[in-house]
């Protein structure tokens, strides 16, 4: 079983590798055309996929993923299942902090096929942030985009002193105190 | 707006019947404007030097008060108005809803050569001796269809002109399009004028219903672009994608898996345009299969559920499913097997002796 593993590889220099994942391709690419147009000072490649394990074939031409980004669309019970699923195939050292969920279409009550408590429930065992965003417009998607870019800064170790470790500090909700 | 007095003939005017009057009226209010003139045209009954004199700028209730005044001074009668209906429906026959049923020759029957006068004879003969106030009309169109328009009424009223039903037949193909008319009793008589008429031996209405009567015809006369099982794997062709301008930075990782779904989308669906149906029905009759923890589920008799995909058009709908990464490839044969099967109308029941759910009955 191929897993994503967060260190088997060495890092290059000044750049940044992002993983996202989900079977909504529309709105994967907008996200990842979005993230392209952000201002940068570093090389960013952008990997798309529907579900995990990647293809082994492309391993050796992969760099390290930094981040993985996991896109439900409430609305998918199809796709949900498929992040679920794509779970098994990340490498544990991978939660602490360098996964993060995406949650989109939470607006469209009418069409929510996913129970928010399954989402909820599924951030609190993977120890990951649920990021809630309505991907369609574009001005949440920007910021989205450059939410993860800080976000992947961190993760690649371009940030001296702040380390993925630090995203903890993210889940802490009203709840906890 | 005023209905005239349907009763009786009308006294002044000419020798027009006030019914059929009103029905012609009624229909041309019915058609939109921009289509009356060639409507009119196909209609073929009044003279073309009038129709071209005719004013299509006014609100369309002067329109068919002109057409009818048209059709009095040519003393239309019930007849013309009849085909004036089935040109209107032959033109929007998509706001019907059809219903495919396919007769089948009796035993050591010959293939006769079609004779459309002895065909129509036939047909009116077995109807009128059972219902004599019927209005019966047929019209032959381009394509070899064969339109009969068919107004009931009973012992003692006249026949309904606005609730007619509507049979389109191909003579050279053992199958009858029926447009679903609201009274069924009167289905059987038409059933056995047909058989009578075109000379087959039975008749059964098969599972497939749609609004679109050409997809019924393409997918009964297999005219769609199926897919034929070849025994050796086709090579990917090189389809006219246009060159993606790919940012190097955007790596598509599952693109193998991508063109695993189009070339099984390819083979199950084709590659040409899909007959257009609306709705795909699933009736379970299946037992229900619990937990052990559901215990008050009576596993005795089977879970009554109707399942219903409706869409403007399933078929393409199904086929962009998995593309758009919303479903498995390949799709539940059930769902594949429509235009195939030729129905879309199903009833699942249990398979018996094996623990798999589900089998397909025709």
């Amino acid at each position: 079983m191929s897993v994503v593993r967060p260190f088997d590889k060495l890092p290059v220099l000044n750049s940044a590798a992002i993983l996202l994942v989900g079977t909504d391709e529309d709105l994967q690419r907008q996200l990842a055309q979005t993230i392209l147009k952000e201002k940068k000072d570093f090389k960013i490649s952008i990997h798309l996929a529907t579900s995990l394990p990647l293809p082994a074939e492309r391993d050796h031409i992969r760099p390290r993923i930094d981040l993985i980004v996991f896109m439900i669309n409430v609305q998918s019970k199809y796709g949900f299942k498929n992040i679920e699923a794509s779970l098994a195939h990340v490498d544990a050292n991978f939660f602490l902090g360098k996964v993060c969920f995406l949650v989109t279409g939470v607006g469209r009550v009418n069409h929510c096929s996913v129970d928010m408590s399954a989402v909820r429930k599924l951030g609190d065992v993977y120890c990951s942030p649920l990021i809630f965003c309505e991907l369609e417009l574009e001005g949440i998607r920007i910021s989205t985009a450059q939410r993860l870019l800080r976000m992947l800064q961190i993760c690649a170790g371009h940030v001296p002193g702040v380390s993925a470790l630090f995203f903890s500090s993210l889940m802490r909700s009203s709840n906890d105190e | 707006m005023a209905a005239r007095g349907r009763r009786g003939r009308g006294a002044a005017g000419g020798a027009m019947d006030v019914t059929v009057a009103e029905f012609i009226r009624r229909t041309v209010l019915k058609v939109p404007r921009s289509h009356i003139p060639a409507l009119l045209q196909a209609w073929g009954f009044l003279p073309a030097a009038r129709l071209q004199a005719l004013d299509v700028r006014p609100l369309k209730e002067a329109i068919a008060e002109a057409v009818v005044q048209l059709c009095q001074e040519n003393s239309a009668s019930i007849k013309e108005a009849a085909v004036l209906d089935i040109v209107y429906n032959h033109t929007f026959q998509n706001k019907r809803v059809w219903t495919v049923y396919q007769m089948t020759k009796a035993t050591g029957g010959e293939t006769d050569i079609f004779d459309f006068t002895a065909f129509k004879r036939k047909f009116k003969r077995r109807i009128q001796s059972s219902l004599i106030n019927v209005t019966i009309n047929f019209k032959e169109f381009e394509d070899n269809a064969i339109w009969i328009r068919i107004a009931w009424g009973t012992s003692y009223t006249k026949p309904n002109q606005y609730k007619a039903t509507y049979v389109v037949y191909h003579s050279q193909t053992p199958y009858a399009f029926i447009s679903k008319s609201i009274n069924r009793s009167n289905l059987p008589l038409l059933c056995q004028a047909l058989i009578v008429a075109s000379n087959y031996g039975d008749i059964r209405e098969m599972e497939l219903r749609s609004h679109c009567l050409d997809s019924l015809k393409d997918i009964v006369f297999k005219r769609y672009s199926q897919t034929f099982q070849t025994h050796h794997p086709k090579p990917l062709q090189e389809r006219n994608v246009a060159p993606e301008n790919v940012d190097p930075r955007l790596i598509q990782e599952d693109k193998s898996e991508k063109e695993r779904i189009q070339r099984v989308n390819q083979e199950v669906f084709g590659d040409g345009p899909q007959p257009k149906l609306e709705f795909a029905q699933y009736k379970l009759e299946t037992m229900f299969k619990s937990s052990p923890k559901m215990v008050n589920v009576s596993e005795r008799e089977s879970f009554r559920c109707l399942v219903k995909f409706s869409s403007p058009h399933l078929l393409e709908a199904l086929k962009s499913l998995a593309p758009a990464g919303m479903a498995d490839a390949p799709l539940s044969p059930l769902l594949t097997c429509i235009p195939h099967k030729a129905r879309n109308y199903f009833k699942i029941k249990e398979r018996k002796g094996v623990l798999a759910a589900g089998l397909v009955s025709p």
